[in-house]
């Protein structure tokens, strides 16, 4: 990562996904993008990869479906069979319409809380944590577009003004 | 314009006469004496056997299988009997049911997603329209062929609806309490109302479709708008109704609070099935230019939710049962589970598990040879599902998917192809003047 960015600023979604796309055909790596609310087609725009927070949830979701299975035939049927109210407890499969609501459950439990937790693990969001905005009005108004600078400061910035950017901002980045 | 090609005209006809002979056939062989019934009963055994053992074993099977005819003769009384050779009798006319009823069930399932599509003013399906209406045409042949059968049964043609028996209601108090409500007069006045709401409103939202085109306002959207919300709300109440009616009664000693709800989930994701078919075939003919990869998405992501809905419905109306096991209620799922084991059991697999997987992926659903693939799974379970809630009532473990099975599906299937796509030939397969045309168009997910 560069130690000097250029940030661009800009008042409207439209022009943002523009610049977007042109500073991606210009070939300049952009490093962040912040918006005050979804950017609907941003991602594709940036060239970012599809997320794969559906593929580990379905995983999850296998995860709950095993535990909850695991765990009523083994208290249900293995450990204690009793006669409650005439129930099949002889074996799993017999008593396992009294289970689905468990089983179902469990699957979305664990397929929404373990994928809720993945997402802020990987989105780096916890309480207490720090901020990472560069300027405030980014969660007002305005869309902010993140350039590193390789000592062509003056090539972006004349490309960023180009695109309609209303203020423009070349700034060291800690760490 | 869509010109109907010769190849899928052809296509109908074969099915259609070879379903006919297949039918006439399981008409013909069906018994009419108890003796031929027993028979047949006996030579279906020997048939089994033979089929499935080796040559020595067959000899000794048929032996022990004589054996125990003449041991089961004796205990047999007369009833008996005779309740095995209308089951018999049945067969041919249940095979034939099932099939009538499924095929107009299709038709039915598009006519309440497009009466819901109107309602909701979709902003994604107006593309679509020309083909639900194409489907939904099926209505009108469908439902009086449905309705004929029934006024055969109402005259006393074949043994599917007991009560319509005034010997049986005679002997049983629980029908004659519920005679009020199950009498065939009654019944045929009920069919007939639910059968011209729902073909008046097909007929007439298509005639105010079709004057949208050529009109310079949205009146005629506004007023299909409302006729599609006002039809809602028939169809909530009849189709309730009509599943009583039509299917439940078969079990006249049964009853059931969401059974509505479930034939209107699994006539529901049919219809869906069929739409999402019809349309790629056409797309694939070039006919459907505009309609793109979101639209079969959206499809696919109802027939995956729909799917979903009428396993919810088939497990709660199971579960409940099965846990309170009161014998008046479960006797319906003994004689499933005991004597249909494999189609009861199997349905759950093909219209559950098997879309659960398939159509779970979100680019899969933008395949197309996946969602034909998945739909043709659907189609065959939801026809088990119908097949399921009829036969074992009518005919019982005399049960087989044979030739009269296969006659019945060939034959509707093929009437159903060639009214679909004879009715898609009337009209432009693009509506031009729809408020939400446009949208539709640039449609993208």
């Amino acid at each position: 990562m560069a130690s000097k960015v250029i940030q661009a600023l800009y008042n409207d979604d439209d022009v943002l996904m523009h610049a977007v796309k042109k500073v991606r055909a210009e070939h300049h790596h952009i490093e962040e993008v912040y918006t005050p609310f979804p950017v609907h087609g941003l991602d594709k725009a940036m060239g970012l990869e599809d997320t794969r927070i559906a593929i580990t949830s379905f995983m999850y979701g296998c995860l709950g479906l095993a535990v909850a299975i695991i765990m009523m035939n083994y208290i249900m049927i293995a450990d204690w069979p009793q006669d409650i109210g005439g129930k099949p407890s002889f074996s799993y499969l017999e008593n396992m319409p009294a289970f689905v609501p468990i089983m179902f459950e469990m699957t979305v439990f664990f397929a929404a809380h373990l994928m809720v937790i993945t997402f802020y693990l990987r989105s780096r969001m916890w309480p207490f944590k720090k901020a990472e905005n560069p300027d405030v009005r980014t969660t007002d108004d305005h869309f902010l577009m993140e350039i590193g600078v390789h000592d062509n400061e003056d090539e972006l910035t004349a490309l960023l003004q180009e695109t309609g950017a209303v203020e423009i901002k070349v700034t060291e980045k800690e760490s | 314009m869509y010109t109907f090609s010769n190849k899928l005209r052809i296509g109908s006809f074969i099915a259609m006469a070879v379903g006919l002979i297949f039918l006439a056939i399981g008409f013909v062989s069906a018994p009419s004496t108890v003796e031929e019934a027993k028979a047949i009963v006996a030579a279906a055994h020997d048939d089994g056997h033979g089929g499935g053992h080796g040559e020595e074993a067959t000899t000794h099977a048929v032996a022990s299988d004589h054996g125990a005819e003449e041991a089961h003769g004796e205990g047999h009384d007369a009833s008996h009997d005779e309740h095995l050779l209308h089951q018999l009798q049945n067969r041919p006319w249940s095979a034939l049911y099932v099939a009538a009823f499924f095929f107009f069930m299709i038709s039915l399932g598009v006519l309440a997603f497009y009466a819901i599509q109107r309602a909701a003013q979709a902003g994604w399906s107006p593309l679509l329209f020309r083909v639900m209406e194409g489907i939904t045409a099926y209505l009108v042949p469908g439902g009086i062929i449905v309705f004929v059968i029934l006024v055969l049964s109402v005259l006393h043609m074949n043994h599917m609806f007991v009560w319509m028996d005034a010997d049986v209601v005679a002997h049983d108090k629980l029908l004659q309490g519920k005679a009020g409500y199950l009498n065939p007069t009654f019944f045929l006045v009920r069919a007939t109302i639910f059968l011209g709401g729902w073909i008046f409103y097909r007929q007439y939202s298509r005639k105010l479709s079709l004057a949208q085109d050529e009109s310079d306002d949205n009146s005629n959207f506004v007023k299909n708008f409302r006729w599609s919300a006002g039809f809602l709300v028939f169809y909530l109440v009849t189709e309730s109704m009509m599943s009583w009616d039509w299917i439940m009664s078969v079990d006249p000693h049964w009853f059931s609070t969401l059974f509505g709800w479930y034939v209107f989930a699994s006539m529901f994701v049919s219809g869906i099935t069929v739409i999402a078919m019809v349309v790629m075939y056409l797309k694939s003919k070039g006919y459907l230019q505009e309609v793109n990869d979101s639209h079969l998405h959206d499809l696919a992501k109802f027939m995956f939710a729909i799917s979903i809905f009428w396993t919810y419905l088939w497990f709660a109306q199971f579960m409940l049962i099965w846990y309170a096991n009161i014998p008046e209620e479960v006797t319906y799922y003994v004689a499933r589970i005991e004597d249909y084991k494999l189609p009861f059991f199997g349905m759950l697999v093909m219209n559950f598990i098997f879309p659960l997987l398939v159509l779970m992926n979100s680019d899969y659903k933008r395949v197309n040879w996946f969602v034909v693939m998945a739909g043709i799974v659907v189609l065959a379970g939801h026809y088990l599902d119908v097949f399921n809630m009829i036969m074992p009532a009518t005919v019982g473990d005399q049960w087989h998917i044979g030739i009269p099975e296969i006659g019945g599906i060939l034959f509707f299937g093929g009437l159903f192809v060639y009214w679909v796509f004879t009715a898609l030939t009337k009209a432009p397969l693009l509506p031009k003047r729809n408020p939400f045309l446009e949208e539709s168009r640039q449609f993208h997910y």
